[in-house]
């Protein structure tokens, strides 16, 4: 590499055709491109750590076949075996209800704050109120729904109390990300469509979401995926039940993060197992989701070909 | 001929993209940046048309109802609550709840705790970041530098039960011996004092700060990374031309664009930190004793507070302790994430 | 089917911006209009005012009428998307939707419209794709996406999407812009086919292209960078090339242009 070092003019005699790097620029730039190396493998041993404690301690627990299809229901803390399939239920089922509010909103305000909205005033107070919410705690989120769901409405604790909390978590990610999408989609294929005669509504709902839709999904089954992992709103607001409930409107409902918080109080060694099990499981749950996400992206992605 | 004609193009024909749309059209005469019908004379609308747009626009106002609504009714639900607290509730250290009839409760150890243990996480976390941003965005190998990106994502993708579940059980144990080295050398810094909370056990400010700081380690990263990766590739080479060495370049030209970039992630971060709930609710050792400023202190912080009494909650007058604590804990978030917006918005280059 | 355009004293706007000031020109069926003269003059703005898509942009506005047949485009009764379904565009850029097949493309007009019955849609496609002289070349593929054609093919799919919506009048921005000479050739025969059933009304930066296709020529100008556009002079397309009445005209074809 050469230097920025001009040539001095006074000197007569020739000088050497590259000029050399001085030492202390040299050794700057190693120790400044060494910490940056440093930086990222500093980032990867807590990753690595944390899926081998993962993998190490609960790996054993979900390889009985009963992990998967039973519950704790009848046994005692102390006694091993029994399986999840209620917290699993409960994870997925108030996950994926709480998808089916979030996307038609998160949708519909990415459609605005694109298509409609421009740059007005509702649009700008709206692109910061999502900020907001992108950053509001989920214990926050879950206080709010426990003061409006069930101190002011007079409802009881349950799955769809989380499923609502949730939604609160979930519609900024998604707005964020079908707002990416929908403003990558060329302008030109918006007036292809008017050219056309076709309504701006139809034009949004045959043309340009069709187009981003890869991404749009994508962006559901991430957001879905971090949505199930919140632990706050369950403890806030739905009650651990060791055995299956299917209602998700009544009564207490088991969920993989609640799960784990409650049998904490179990110092035995079923507890340990159930934590570390369920912990697997939950990993697993996000990973699958995470691998959909990028198969969907594969797979409706416009084509050339 | 035609040639010279296209160079007499005037200087108002710049293209109509708009944000975030990369000037995909080429605008060939003047800058039509298509978002909205225009308001017509004619006030021809179609039933489809207005149904769709109006639940647009519902959905918009939605959002901006629903942070309204989120302050209005945890503010509602304070009050009564507030109003029976018999000592002063923004600075006294004491927690009581459980007696309705005599509730003492104040929220300065909580906000300490909180402020402090979130403040160590970003020391901690903002070089790292920066230093990964600048790897991913700089040094790595092109073809890598996305699956390594994907990698940081990952740790984001993780429950924060379990970086909980890992910091007490695993992480804190490994960080005891570190931790009786720093307080019997350092321990006349108060920072650094024997904390309210044993050590052995790990569950302190310190332990907490550290996995507080893996976990905002990957916003932090995005955000930042993103902001270098518009750095004008002009500014760039020409940094490179005149033999500058990478890290000079990246001295020169990406650090300076991308400064504000990376306050506003960190700021972020500390956001995302202040909030954060399970994590630290399982990792930090309930105490009797008020916060002494020291890093191995135990304690609580508004989130993990809330979270321990949450499936408690009975008594409205007792929760409404806790929801005045949970609205405390939404405006600090709030105003940080303002700000961390607020200096984003002052820098078109980022668009 | 094919219909007569009347500007009369139109002005457009882009918010305060007065984009083009006071152009009156008449469009006769059947023929070919060129739309020549320098970037910014206008040219592009009037042609999208032809079918409303001028409005589609935020603060645009229209004054004065554009008559389809007699009919004002902009009367309030007027619905703008019947105005678009009747008179057809093509883009300066090929755009077919990157989501639909070869066939879907062609009749995207129709089945966003409602047209449901199959085999009326694959009438019109294979109608449309020989209408855009493109039928051979695909019609083994018309199931695969309108996205691997190249250039040229996807420029005639976009004008074979643009007839099978029957318009009457077919108006094309720079359509030859993006493409090499000989996909250029290839579409500007099309245009000499087309004008036995269409109105056609084409902006071009290509002078003789304009001398090429077109009947009649229309010249528009900018007296100043921030001043409206204006439309200098129209004329048989001959007459332009060879005598045109104003000075302005001869020094732009001439090459003696600023």
């Amino acid at each position: 590499m050469t230097t920025t070092q001009t040539a001095d003019l006074n000197r007569l005699a020739t000088p050497p055709t590259f000029q050399s790097v001085s030492t202390a620029r040299k050794i700057k730039n190693g120790v400044a491109t060494a910490l940056v190396y440093l930086a990222f493998l500093i980032a990867v041993v807590p990753l690595v750590w944390v899926l081998y404690t993962v993998i190490q301690r609960g790996f054993p627990v979900i390889l009985d076949i009963d992990w998967w299809q039973k519950s704790l229901s009848g046994l005692l803390s102390r006694q091993q075996g029994g399986g999840v399939y209620h917290a699993i239920y409960g994870t997925l089922v108030q996950g994926l209800v709480c998808g089916l509010i979030s996307v038609p909103i998160g949708l519909f305000v990415a459609v605005y704050l694109v298509e409609y909205g421009g740059r007005s005033k509702l649009a700008k107070a709206t692109t910061f109120m999502v900020d907001i919410l992108t950053g509001v705690p989920s214990i926050v989120a879950a206080l709010f729904i426990y003061s409006l769901w069930i101190t002011t409405f007079g409802f009881g604790r349950s799955g769809f109390a989380v499923s609502l909390a949730l939604v609160l978590l979930m519609v900024p990610v998604i707005v964020r990300t079908t707002e990416e999408m929908l403003k990558i989609v060329p302008d030109e294929l918006r007036e292809a469509s008017y050219a056309l005669g076709v309504p701006k509504w139809k034009t949004i709902v045959k043309i340009v979401i069709p187009t981003a839709l890869s991404g749009i999904l994508t962006g559901v089954m991430l957001a879905l995926a971090r949505v199930m992992g919140e632990t706050a709103p369950v403890l806030v607001l739905a009650a651990y039940a060791p055995f299956i409930n299917y209602n998700l409107f009544d009564g207490p409902m088991a969920s993989l993060p609640l799960l784990m918080t409650a049998e904490r109080n179990n110092p035995t060694q079923a507890g340990f197992e159930r934590i570390w099990g369920a912990a697997i499981t939950l990993v697993l749950i996000i990973t699958l989701f995470n691998l959909l996400a990028t198969v969907i992206s594969r797979w409706l992605a416009p084509k050339t070909k | 001929m035609n040639e010279r004609i296209v160079a007499k193009r005037p200087a108002d024909t710049d293209t109509g993209a708009r944000r975030g749309v990369p000037a995909a059209r080429p605008a060939p005469e003047a800058p039509i940046p298509p978002t909205t019908e225009a308001e017509k004379k004619a006030p021809h609308v179609r039933p489809g048309d207005r149904i769709f747009r109006g639940l647009a626009t519902g959905s918009g106002v939605f959002i901006v109802v629903l942070i309204g609504a989120i302050g209005l009714f945890l503010l509602i639900q304070a009050i009564p609550s507030l109003a029976l607290d018999k000592v002063n509730f923004l600075t006294s250290r004491e927690w009581s709840t459980g007696d309705v009839n005599n509730m003492r409760y104040g929220i300065l150890d909580l906000l300490l705790v909180t402020v402090v243990s979130s403040a160590f996480a970003l020391l901690i976390a903002m070089p790292i970041a920066l230093g990964i941003a600048l790897f991913l965005t700089q040094y790595a190998p092109r073809r890598l530098a996305r699956p390594f990106a994907y990698v940081i994502d990952l740790l984001a993708a993780v429950p924060s039960i379990i970086y909980g579940l890992w910091g007490l059980f695993v992480l804190g144990p490994v960080l005891t011996p570190i931790g009786q080295w720093l307080t019997s050398t350092l321990g006349f810094i108060p920072l650094f004092a024997e904390g309210n909370v044993s050590i052995e056990f790990g569950g302190t400010i310190f332990t907490a700060g550290i996995v507080l700081a893996v976990m905002i380690l990957p916003i932090i990263t995005a955000v930042t990374r993103e902001v270098f990766d518009r750095t004008p590739p002009a500014h760039v080479e020409g940094a490179i031309a005149l033999g500058a060495t990478k890290w000079e370049v990246v001295r020169t030209t990406v650090l300076p664009f991308g400064k504000a970039g990376y306050v506003s992630a960190s700021m972020l971060g500390l956001g995302r930190a202040l909030g954060e709930t399970i994590a630290l609710t399982i990792i930090l050792s309930a105490t009797g004793t008020a916060f002494g400023w020291s890093l191995f202190d135990g304690g609580a912080t508004f989130a993990s507070k809330i979270a321990l009494a949450a499936p408690e909650f009975n008594d409205p007058r007792s929760a409404g302790a806790y929801i005045a604590a949970g609205l405390v804990l939404f405006v600090l978030t709030f105003l940080v994430n303002a700000a961390a917006r607020s200096i984003v918005a002052g820098h078109k280059e980022y668009e | 089917m094919a219909k007569r355009i009347d500007v009369k004293d139109l002005n457009l706007f882009y918010g305060k911006f007065h984009a083009v000031d006071g152009v009156s020109l008449a469009v006769p069926p059947r023929s070919v209009t060129a739309f020549i003269g320098p970037s910014g003059c206008g040219k592009s703005t009037v042609l999208r005012s032809l079918n409303r898509m001028h409005e589609v942009a935020p603060g645009a506005r229209v004054e004065g009428k554009v008559l389809l047949d007699g009919e004002d485009i902009y009367a309030s009764s007027i619905d703008p998307v019947q105005v678009r379904r009747t008179i057809g565009m093509v883009f300066q850029r090929p755009n077919p939707f990157p989501t639909m097949s070869i066939r879907d493309n062609v009749v995207a007009g129709l089945k966003l419209a409602g047209v449901k019955n199959k085999k009326k849609l694959d009438e019109v496609a294979e109608r449309s794709l020989r209408g855009a002289n493109l039928w051979n070349e695909v019609k083994d593929r018309l199931d695969r996406p309108g996205g691997g054609l190249s250039g040229g093919q996807q420029q005639r799919l976009c004008i074979a999407r643009a007839i099978a919506v029957q318009p009457d009048v077919l108006l094309m921005d720079e359509p030859c812009s993006a493409l090499d000479p000989i996909s250029t050739l290839a579409i500007e025969d099309l245009i000499t086919e087309l004008k036995k059933e269409y109105t056609i009304v084409i902006v071009t930066h290509n002078m003789q292209q304009a001398a090429r296709v077109s009947d009649q020529t229309a010249f528009f100008n900018l007296l100043g960078v921030g001043q409206p556009g204006r439309l200098i002079e129209v004329d048989d397309t001959e007459k332009i090339f060879s005598n045109p009445s104003q000075k302005a005209t001869e020094d732009y074809i001439s090459g003696r242009f600023g």
